[in-house]
Parts: C-alpha cells; structure tokens; sequence
C-alpha cells in the first residue's frame, strides 16, 4: 500500500467521448456513444442504467476486455499512473504487454456472476495468488501468505482451510467475497465493479457493499461502481452517471441526481423507483378484505423435506382469501419457491393439508387430491415463471402458446382465436403480433405473454413466482400494475412470491417472511413492513438500500443472528 | 468448530447461509486422496456386474449362430468330399462337452477362467486359448493405446487451432481434413498407405517386424523396426477417429471461450497464449478425457480390419477367424477380454476425470 498518495490532482482515471461500437451484420451498435467521466481517488462514481444501456460495456472498455467484435472506435482513456505519468489506454493494443500491465495491477475488476466468473478447477487461492505472479514473479510461498492475508482481509473464515477450496464450496457472498480478495491482489488504484451485487441477496448485497466501502477507505482505491439498483446508487455513490441507450443522460453528484434530477429519463428513473417504495395507489383505496371470508386456500402445517434431508418446507401454515395478493418474502435458499410449487403439487409434500374451496363451495385437500381432482383444480390455480425467456417454448408463436391452456381445457377453432385475441389486449400486446415467436419479444412483453397464457382459461388463483424480478424498474412497476389491474377485473387471489420486499410492499395486502423453510412472520404488509416483530424480518428490512442519499441506513443496519433464537435448527457458524 | 480459527465477529454474525466450509483439519492434499479413494472404489464396485453381463452377453453372442464348431467341420469335410459318420459327431460332440445345456457350458467356461484363468481349448488350433491369445492382445493394446496418444496429440492442437481461429481457412480446412479421413473407410486407407509406402518409399510393410526379427527374441534392433513398422497402422486408425476428436474439441473450447471467468483471467493482466492455456483448454479437455471409454472399443474395432488387411499379430485377425470357424472358446474369450479393456478404460477415464476436475471429486 505504497502509492495510495500521488503528488498530481485526484483524478485517476479521465474518460473521455468514448465511443465503443459492436459491427453486426444489420450494421453498427453503438454501445458506447460518447461516454465521459472522472474517476477521482477515494471517491465512487455510479453508472446506472436499465440492461442495455451500455454501462457494462464502458467498464469493459476501460480495461480494453470488450467482447468481440465490439471495438473502441473514438475517445481516450487517461490513467495517470503511480509515478505521474498519463497513459491512454484507448491507444493501447488489446492483446499487447502495456495494457496487461495495467490490467489487475493497476485497474482491478470484479464481476457480476460470482460463480460463472472464477474457475471451477482452479483452487480459489491460486487464483488469487495468479495477479501476483503475473505482475510481480511472486514467488509460491510469500503468494500463498498475501492471499491469507487478503482473504483475511474480505472476511473469508478459516482463511487456511478455504485458500484450498474450489469455488463450488462456497455460497454467492463468499464467491464475491473471493472475487474481491483476487481484484485487490496489486493493490490496485482503481477498483471496476460491474454488477457485484446483482446475483446476491439483499442481506448478503449489504455485506458486500461494507466490505468494498471499508477496503476503498483503507486503500484509497477509486470505485466506477456499475449498477441497475438506484437503491444500491444512493447508499454508495458520490457521483453518479446515468447511462441510456450507450449515451450518459446526466452526470453530478449523488445528491443532485436524486433530488434534483434535469434529466427526463432520469427523473422517469428516479419515479419508477420512488413510485415501489410504498403500497400502490389503487390497493389504498381499495376496501379491505374481510377476514371473516371463507379463505380459497388454508394451508396447515405443510412440510416437505427432500431425499437430500433437506427440509425445504417445514410446518408451513398460510391463508389466502379470495381476492387478494399474499406476499411470500425471503433471501435464496428459504424454501419459497418450493412453498410456491408444493401448492400446485409440482413437488409433493409429506406432511400437512392443502384445503382448496372450489367454485362450488367444497373444499378438497390438494396435498392428497388424486390425479383427475388435480387436473381440474390446475385450471383454476396457474403459476407465473420468473424467467420469461426460458418459461416460452422458442418453438411456438406466442398465439400458440397463450392457446395452449385453451387446446387443453376443449376449446376449438375459431373461439380459441378469438379468446387468444382478448387475452393479448387484456395484457396489453397488439393481437397482430401473435404470429410471432417468443424471441422477437422484449422480457416485458414476454412476461406479459406468460400472463396471458396463466390468465387463459379464468383462474381463481395465480402464483407468481419472482415474475418481475428479471425486468428493469421502469417494467416492474408497469408489471404490478397491470396484475393488480387483472385482478380486479377477474377476481383473481395471487400468492407472490419474491426476494423484493419493495415489490411485496407494492402489491401485497398480507405477507409471509420465510426463512429457512419456516414461515417467521405472517401479517398485514403495512403492518409487517413498518414494524416488523421478528428479527428476521428487520434485518431483512433494514438490509434493503434506500433509494435516497440523505438517508443512508444499510451500514447502521440491523443483523439478525440465527443462534439465539433458533439455536437447535441452525449449527454456529454457518 | 475448531478452537485455533479466529472468525472475525462480522463474520460469525452474518450466518444467512454464507461461509458453509465444513471444518476438517485435513490438509488439501489428504482432502483429496480420501475422496479419490473412496471415487476409486466405488466405481471398481461398480465394474463388478459389468463384467458378468458382459461375459454373459459374449456367450450369448457366439451362441447366437446356427450350429457349432463341429457343424462347420462337417460342412468343410463334405465340400471336401469326405463322408462322416454320425457316431463320430456324437462322440465328438460329447467330448468336446458340446452336448450340456447352454448354462452349463457357460458355467464350466466361467468356472475355469475364474479358479485357472483357463478360457479353453480353441478346437480349431487344438490349442489352449490363453497360449493363443496373450501374446496379440499384448500387441493389440499397445497397438491402441499408440493410437490413441496419436490421436489426441494431433486433435488437440488441431482442435484448439480451430476454436480460437473459427470459420478461418485453418478451421475450414482442419475441419475438411477431418471429416476426409472419417469417410475413407480403414479398408481403403490401409491398402493406399500400404501401396504408397512400399511402391514409393520401398518401404516394408505388413506386419509390426521385417521377416528377420518377427521370430527374434527382443533387443534394441528389433525395437527399432518395430517402430519403423508401427507406425503406419497408428496413422491408419487413428486418423478414422481423428474428426471425432478434434470436432468434440473444437466444441467444448467454444463454450468454455465464452465464459465469464476467461474475461476475469484476461482482467488480471494475463498474456492471452497463457489465459488459453490454463483456463478454457484446461476445462475443455474434461469432456475429451471421458470420451476415452468410448474411443477406446472404437480403436479396437477399427483395428480388426487395418490389422487383417497389414496383416499384423494382434487379436483382430484370430477374432475374425474364429468367428468364421465357431471357435465358441477362443472366440468368446476374445470378446469378453476386449470387453474388459474396454469397461478397463471407461474406468481409467472416470478416475482421470475425477482426478482433473474437483467438481465430480468432491460432489
């Protein structure tokens, strides 16, 4: 940690009019049209932007690591360097030594698949300790001891056992926590983050965000932190820049951009982000649900534990009444989406009662339905994906696949077309379109497509697994309307399912914290959100970024400690 | 929780399923033989009834045509004009235990090989099977392992050329080459080198020794021709297998070009020769390390033909002949032992793979 202090300015790193383009064959994407910016010691610059809006890319140029056949077209790009001297990097060869040099040693990066993005063969401490072969011919022993001491660092317990680990071992926080570890190897003066958090849960995303906040303080790196979350933007960023269609819409401090943004798309940003942040206008005005109600699903004391040993589901019990939104909130590996599927018996739980009132007024246990009961009740209770590309047949024209569910429940001919026609109205896609095929379509209009197909033959219940968690803000707003809206004209009930609490605050009249395969908390969202009674569910809270810098909280979160409350389910330690 | 580790508080507390490293006091090393160990037994249990079927099956399969070895004699002696009495046959029959039930004969062929590592008499040399066949299945497998240190050696480099350069001319005419030798039939292969290398080059061919040596005992001489005359044969059949290799290569490194974790090297400051090298090579040649279960029996087979067509020592020929003759014992016993080499080599690249690739070591 020699050169942290320079005897030239703060800038480090000054882009500027970049202009990467990608040659394809219907002619040029501009990914990067005209970027320009400072990077200043110490310091965080945010590039947000929605998926598309080339801010990934910039990062990518800065190191000259772009995907082929993408190509910096015009621009410079000037590092000054430890001993004073100012390099373009722009003007360098990509596969030459001037720009390896500065590559890992100078400028480090980490990225956004903590998993995808390290070797699964490699040991994690040779990966690490490779930096400092590369730049410095450090030899085996003293590598091993500065990866120790980097892995201490970044907080990685045991550093001696895990050194020897394969990335495979570790959970998602851990893999960043190694990512990180590999980037600081050099002590580098920049520090590149494309999306570290993206693929975390928010607990987890807190984690991170403190350690690279501490180790930016300790080494005086300067952050070009790359982001799609405005929430994570506000608790980290001093300046911001926010990236459209390869083009920077406005760039200033972070303070400016949230409270005084001059930019429209900004300002559309900033309010599709602002709009999540309380409960929806039309569900305030709504009159509430009587409790009292018959519920259209009582689930008692559900388990599955899988052949692993797993207990996935453990004595889960919940209500949905007719003709509302049940939120079911929790972090990656809480049983969710396995709660979500054992309701319409994809997988088959072992314990419990799953009580469905049909339209009739009865009720039939679907936890022990036969066959025949189960390919009734499937047409009135539809699942919604999160992924709406891999949730489409790429085969289909979308007016097949919406037709599908019709085909199945005996509808023919000319009344399937018609159907399928006012189904893409309702969902808010052109009928003309349904020639074509799922690709064609942007993830929006794909998950529309996917509602459509749910909403097909009139169900009474959806669940809705993660299904805005893969669209951009902007979208996701748009999405929750559009359900809320179906389920007003249908009197649909949902169960939403989500690690988004934002998400759950919009939309949900009630919601279920899960953790760990239990259910911790159950309870009016307003009620649970604004004061939650278990410990979980604040530290949940209180992980979640605020999308305003006057206010930043996630440092002075509350954490949650498994062992006292739970001290028989839960080994120390992790 | 071992005492010596000093987790840091922040990370004690963080508990949401993050830092799952089970403790062990183990070093890597010792880590990593336990698992080897149990992988090898494992699969070694699992090879157990493989074997049986597969000794099953070959008896099945020598069974499968019509009639025996003494109906074939009988048809050979009457085209010889030779008449023969019906009382021979039967003795002959009964002596040669042709007359038992099928399980019983296969019980007494199993037993023998099991308690003497007797696999019979063949009734066409009226001689013991192992005395046959030892010495050319010891040729055979060098034959094939020869083989396939050539194959890999070239499709490779071969493979990788194209990946990294795809769809440039070194790609097209890689991949033209390949598939070239994957339609010539071995037949036609072997008989061309053959007629160039001996019309051309003047060069002996046919056979792994010059007359002089075939009967020598070994010595630095006999070495010497004999790697002057395998080497034809290892071209022939290996360059049929070659397109496989090389087309399976060039697929796997394009995926693993593609990843994530290639940008992350290259973001370190790695020199690209090395990057390739060490990381996408590296993973891409898991996948080729477990097609050597199934090239193995493919060199095998394909050596039948180049070997009778070279007319080299190895198993192929005495295979084919015995298959004509219904030599049931000496024909059942090759099949059940190139059987074995091959369920031998889906073993060996099992534990190469599990050796390479942490991920089936420690999952």
């Amino acid at each position: 940690m020699s050169n942290i202090l320079s005897p030239l300015g703060d800038t480090i790193l000054k882009v500027e009019n970049l202009k990467t383009y990608f040659p394809t064959r219907t002619g040029i994407f501009r990914a990067v049209d005209g970027v320009s910016f400072e990077l200043k010691r110490g310091k965080t610059l945010c590039v947000v932007g929605e998926s598309g809006s080339g801010k990934s890319v910039t990062a990518r140029s800065i190191l000259q690591i772009v995907d082929s056949p993408g190509r910096i077209e015009e621009g410079s790009i000037e590092l000054t360097r430890a001993d004073g001297s100012v390099t373009d990097l722009a003007k360098l060869d990509p596969r030459g030594k001037d720009i390896r040099s500065v590559r890992g040693k100078e400028i480090a990066m980490i990225f956004q698949e903590p998993m995808s993005s390290l070797s699964p063969v490699h040991r994690i401490g040779t990966q690490i300790g490779e930096a400092l072969r590369i730049h410095f011919g450090t030899p085996k022993k003293e590598q091993r001891e500065r990866v120790l001491e980097l892995l201490r660092q970044v907080e990685i317990p045991r550093p001696e056992t895990a050194i020897d680990r394969y990335t495979f071992e570790f959970s998602g926080g851990m893999r960043q926590r190694v990512m990180i570890a590999m980037a600081l190897a050099c002590n580098p003066q920049v520090l590149i983050a494309d999306e570290p958090t993206t693929a975390l849960d928010v607990t987890t995303q807190a984690e991170i965000l403190d350690l690279i906040k501490k180790l930016q303080q300790s080494h005086g790196m300067a952050v070009l932190f790359i982001t799609h979350d405005m929430g994570v933007v506000a608790e980290i960023a001093d300046e911001v820049l926010v990236m459209y269609r390869g083009k920077v819409m406005e760039r200033g401090p972070v303070e400016q951009i949230f409270h005084g943004p001059q930019d429209d798309y900004t300002r559309r940003l900033i309010g599709s982000v602002v709009k999540l942040e309380k409960k929806a206008e039309v569900r305030l005005a709504r009159p509430e649900i009587p409790a009292a109600m018959p519920p259209l699903l009582d689930v008692k004391n559900l388990s599955l534990t899988f052949a692993s040993g797993l207990k996935a589901v453990d004595d889960v019990s919940l209500v949905v009444r007719p003709g509302e939104t049940l939120g079911i909130v929790g972090e990656s590996g809480s049983g969710k989406t396995t709660m979500g599927r054992c309701l319409l018996r994809i997988y088959d739980p072992q314990a419990g009662a799953m009580s469905y009132r049909r339209p009739d007024g009865s009720t039939v246990d679907l936890r022990t339905a036969d066959k025949s009961v189960l390919k009734d009740v499937r047409r009135e209770v539809r699942m919604i994906f999160q992924d709406p590309v891999g949730s489409l047949s790429p085969r289909k024209t979308v007016g097949q696949i919406i037709a599908e569910p019709l085909k199945l429940a005996g509808m023919k001919g000319r009344e399937v077309e018609d159907r399928v026609a006012e189904l893409m109205r309702q969902v808010g896609l052109d009928p003309l379109w349904r020639e074509r095929y799922p690709h064609s379509f942007s993830g929006g209009q794909r998950q529309r497509v996917g509602i459509a197909r749910a909403i097909a033959v009139k169900p009474r219940l959806i669940i809705a697994d993660e299904a805005t968690s893969a669209l951009d803000v902007s979208l996701r707003s748009q999405m929750l309307d559009l359900m809320m809206s179906l389920q007003d004209q249908l009197g649909l009930s949902y169960v939403f399912i989500s690690h988004d609490m934002s998400v759950i605050r919009y939309i949900c009249d009630r919601v279920a914290v899960m953790y760990r395969g239990k259910i911790v908390e159950t309870g009016e969202t307003d009620q649970v959100v604004h004061n939650p009674q278990h410990d979980y569910t604040r530290a949940l809270l209180s992980a979640i970024p605020h999308p305003d810098p006057r206010d930043r909280r996630i440092h002075k979160r509350f954490r949650y400690d498994p062992t006292s409350t739970l001290p028989s389910t839960v080994s120390a330690n992790g | 929780m071992a005492s010596s580790d000093i987790p840091s508080p922040r990370a004690r507390g963080e508990g949401q399923g993050e830092g799952q490293i089970p403790p062990t006091q183990t070093s890597a090393e010792n880590r990593t033989a336990k698992f080897m160990l149990r992988y090898v037994l494992k699969r070694l249990v699992f090879a157990i009834p493989t074997l049986f079927a597969v000794s099953i099956i070959a008896f099945i399969i020598i069974q499968l045509p019509p009639g025996d070895y003494l109906t074939t004699l009988m048809a050979d002696w009457a085209s010889q004009g030779g008449a023969v009495e019906a009382g021979t046959v039967a003795a002959m029959r009964e002596r040669y235990g042709l007359d038992q039930a099928l399980y019983f004969q296969y019980y007494k062929w199993m037993w023998g090989i099991l308690t003497q590592g007797d696999f019979g008499i063949s009734f066409e040399l009226g001689k013991p099977v192992t005395e046959l066949i030892w010495n050319r299945l010891g040729f055979s497998l060098l034959l094939s392992v020869l083989t396939l240190c050539f194959v890999w050696a070239i499709a490779i480099p071969i493979g990788i050329l194209s990946a990294v350069r795809q769809y440039s001319i070194s790609d097209y005419f890689a991949t033209f080459l390949a598939f070239f030798f994957l339609a010539v039939p071995d037949l036609l292969m072997a008989l061309s080198a053959m007629y160039i290398m001996s019309t051309w080059f003047g060069q002996s061919v046919g056979g792994l020794f010059s007359p002089d040596y075939v009967d020598a005992d070994w010595s630095f001489g006999k070495l010497i021709d004999f790697a002057g005359h395998v080497w034809l044969p290892v071209v022939v059949i290996g360059l049929g297998s070659l397109a496989a290799l090389v087309r399976i290569m060039r697929a796997n490194l394009l995926d693993e070009l593609s990843k994530p974790y290639v940008t992350t090297a290259r973001a370190k400051g790695m020199s690209e020769f090395e990057l390739l090298i060490r990381y996408p090579v590296r993973l891409a040649l898991n996948p080729l390390i477990s097609t050597l279960g199934w090239i193995l029996p493919a060199v095998i087979s394909g050596e039948i033909i180049v070997s009778v067509v070279m007319s080299l020592p190895t198993t192929g020929p005495l295979l084919l002949r015995a298959l004509l003759a219904q030599d049931m014992y000496l024909a059942g016993s090759l099949i059940l032992l190139i059987s074995v080499l091959t369920i031998i080599g889906t073993l060996i690249s099992d534990i190469l793979l599990a050796l390479t690739d942490p991920r089936i070591r420690f999952q």
